[in-house]
């Protein structure tokens, strides 16, 4: 067996599910690596809820296979498959204490079936004994997430951060292979939610065990993921980094669902010599389409800058100030830019930036922007990225 | 406007007053004949309040002299039969209808519903005959047999479980518990409400039935405590009203007091099912 077997999460090939007439996922091949966080994202309604109820064994897929650990799961009820699961309203058991909460996947699995049973269950002798040694892992658990004081309270007497802590002790207390994760912070107020980013991404690094988070958050995927399936219409658009979902988008629809303002989406088309025309402007891209091809240039909101020195050098734009927004450590300029049909489009600029643009009198109509190669993307008509530096030595050849 | 809103008042009571008046009116006349001297229940003259206090002969004679007490344990005994099977078998079901997905799920429930319109007297003959043939006339068993299954209990508690959240649920599976695990871990518990209304419903229909008992039983030692009641005025007693009314207080007190105790919880069972 080589080490790219053993280290092996979670392997999907294949998955198709339908509910009824609607096709949820259609064909969707996955493999997460042992240890690594690995956040399914996407708009409502893509399919990664489904997809994570499909690993815990919740879903049967229609087609397909999934493989924990390099083993086979189809045929494996969800409870022997080895993963545990956080869910977004926390699935508590409401008529236990914490401590029950935390026990019960213990229970379940080192009591016989009659040393569960209701009355019966006290005749056993040895049940009293392994329950011991559970309530010590229990409350080590506890410990472990500052819930040793709740142990005796109702899920019903606890606050939201609470119950999501609770929540995350069922899952860790068992030891499992996989977490799976369905969008667990939803239901937290914002700085709560910061707060558990963190101890997610603590907890993570502490037990090294496989993750698999869901969520529709954007920065919740960016700040803890190793890595991000963006998924959309049950397929997975892009699996990458942080850094290369955001910096090196390799579709249309990943660029513009990853970034926050979202980036400016401009249609053009090629100028035969490898560049695209932006009203007067010209962008050389050294791309090999024909001319008159329709592209799409995305460009994110820092990629616009102000001419404030000689390092804001480039190609150069027109625009027209329409609303500025103070978001205190930056400013969001919402601008139309001097182009046929006046595109809308988002300039971002610190507040550093924005103050100095102002003493210099760069934000009186008309605003120049300077684009900046890093952020700007070249899309083709089908809507895949075109990759510049791939593209620059073909033609050069 | 504020007589009209006095008057309102006024009115409204004085409806509501007039129901309860109606409603507790049998059993104030029937408190006060059983503690009602004996000659004076068909006196000549009308007095509501007894001229004599005569409880402690009339409760001594329906106590003592009579079959009341034993039917009203055979009554205990029939009812808490009749609910304990009736909980071990609708429950479980309940749930199986509310949240399994299995095939002919939709018409196992719609026959469900449509045993909820059959009332006994239609399967009374066959059930009579069956129980004759196999010579189960006059037992306890005849008395509970038709009533174990609680097609009303059953649609209840599919109700009550569906509204149960199905994360739950799927958090149970994960952690390693079977269905049937899932019902008395966390079903059960969540419907302890349901259960509660439930049970007041199905104990106070056996316990005041008249019509099962009489067509199965025939020996006072079976007797249930309207048949109790039935005999005591047939046998012992003739004309001693006195002594019947005491009776039937006592017959009437369980469930009167039962009620008192249990009152808010079984209003609220009954709001959390949505059934009223």
């Amino acid at each position: 067996m080589s080490d790219g077997e053993s280290a092996e999460g979670v392997r999907l090939v294949g998955i198709v599910k339908s509910f009824g007439a609607t096709r949820v996922l259609a064909g969707l091949d996955l493999a997460v690596r042992a240890g690594e966080f690995l956040t399914l994202l996407g708009p409502s309604g893509c399919g990664k809820s489904t997809l994570l109820r499909i690993i815990a064994g919740l879903e049967r897929q229609d087609q397909g296979t999934v493989a924990i650990a390099g083993r086979p799961v189809d045929h494996l009820p969800p409870a022997e498959r080895d993963v545990a699961m956080v869910f977004q309203s926390y699935a508590l058991y409401p008529h236990m204490t914490v401590a029950g909460n935390l026990a019960t996947p213990l229970e379940m699995r080192r009591l016989s079936l009659f040393e569960r049973l209701p009355v019966i269950r006290h005749l056993s002798p040895r049940r009293r004994r392994v329950m011991r040694g559970i309530m010590a892992e229990v409350r080590a658990v506890a410990e472990a997430l500052r819930i040793e004081a709740l142990l005796d309270r109702k899920p019903a007497q606890l606050s939201g951060g609470q119950r999501q802590r609770v929540a995350l002790g069922r899952a860790m207390v068992r030891h499992p292979s996989v977490f799976l994760m369905d969008e667990p912070l939803s239901n937290l107020d914002a700085a709560l939610r910061v707060e558990v980013r963190h101890e997610l991404s603590d907890l993570h690094a502490r037990l090294g065990t496989t993750f698999i988070y869901v969520t529709h958050d954007q920065v919740e995927a960016m700040t803890m993921s190793s890595r991000i399936a963006l998924m959309d219409q049950g397929r997975i658009l892009q699996l990458g980094t942080p850094d290369e979902l955001y910096h090196r988008p390799a579709s249309l629809a990943v660029a513009r669902f990853i970034g926050s303002p979202s980036l400016t989406v401009l249609d053009t088309v090629a100028d035969g010599g490898g560049g695209v025309r932006l009203g007067a402007l010209r962008l050389p891209f050294g791309h090999r389409f024909a001319a008159g091809t329709r592209l799409a240039v995305g460009i994110r909101p820092e990629a616009f800058a102000l001419p404030l020195g000689p390092e804001a050098d480039g190609p150069a734009l027109a625009a027209r100030l329409v609303r500025a927004e103070n978001l205190g450590a930056e400013w969001h300029l919402h601008v139309r830019l001097d182009l046929p049909e006046e595109p809308a489009a988002i300039v971002r600029l610190t507040a550093a930036e924005h103050e100095a643009a102002r003493g210099l009198g760069l934000l009186d109509d008309p605003l120049t922007l300077v684009l900046q190669a890093r952020g700007v993307h070249l899309f083709g008509p089908d809507g895949v990225r075109v990759e510049p530096d791939r593209v620059r030595t073909v033609v050069t050849e | 406007m504020r007589w009209r809103a006095l008057l309102a008042w006024a009115l409204s009571h004085l409806m509501l007053a007039t129901g309860a008046v109606l409603m507790l009116a049998p059993f104030v006349w029937m408190l006060l004949t059983s503690i009602r001297p004996a000659e004076e229940v068909f006196g000549a003259v009308f007095n509501p309040i007894p001229s004599r206090f005569a409880g402690v002969e009339n409760y001594a004679q329906a106590l003592f002299a009579s079959n009341v007490p034993r039917a009203m344990v055979n009554g205990a005994v029939v009812c808490l039969g009749i609910l304990a099977v009736q909980l071990a078998t609708a429950l479980p079901a309940a749930y199986a209808l509310a949240r399994l997905p299995f095939p002919g799920r939709g018409m196992l429930f719609g026959l469900v519903l449509f045993g909820l319109t059959i009332p006994i007297q239609v399967p009374a003959l066959p059930l009579y005959l069956a129980l004759a043939e196999t010579g189960l006339l006059d037992t306890f068993f005849a008395l509970m047999f038709p009533f174990f299954l609680t097609v009303f209990g059953l649609f209840l508690f599919r109700q009550f479980f569906r509204t149960y959240p199905e994360e739950i649920l799927q958090a149970a599976r994960l952690d390693g518990m079977g269905e049937f695990e899932i019902v008395w871990r966390l079903a059960v518990p969540a419907a302890l409400p349901a259960i509660g209304a439930f049970s007041v419903f199905s104990v106070v229909a056996h316990w005041n039935d008249l019509y099962w008992p009489l067509i199965v039983v025939t020996s006072t030692e079976r007797a249930t405590p309207p048949l109790g009641i039935l005999a005591f005025r047939d046998a012992e007693t003739g004309g001693n009203y006195g002594a019947l009314m005491a009776g039937a207080t006592l017959i009437t007190a369980p469930l009167v007091v039962a009620f008192l105790v249990a009152r808010r919880g079984f209003v609220r069972g009954l709001t959390m099912t949505g059934l009223k």
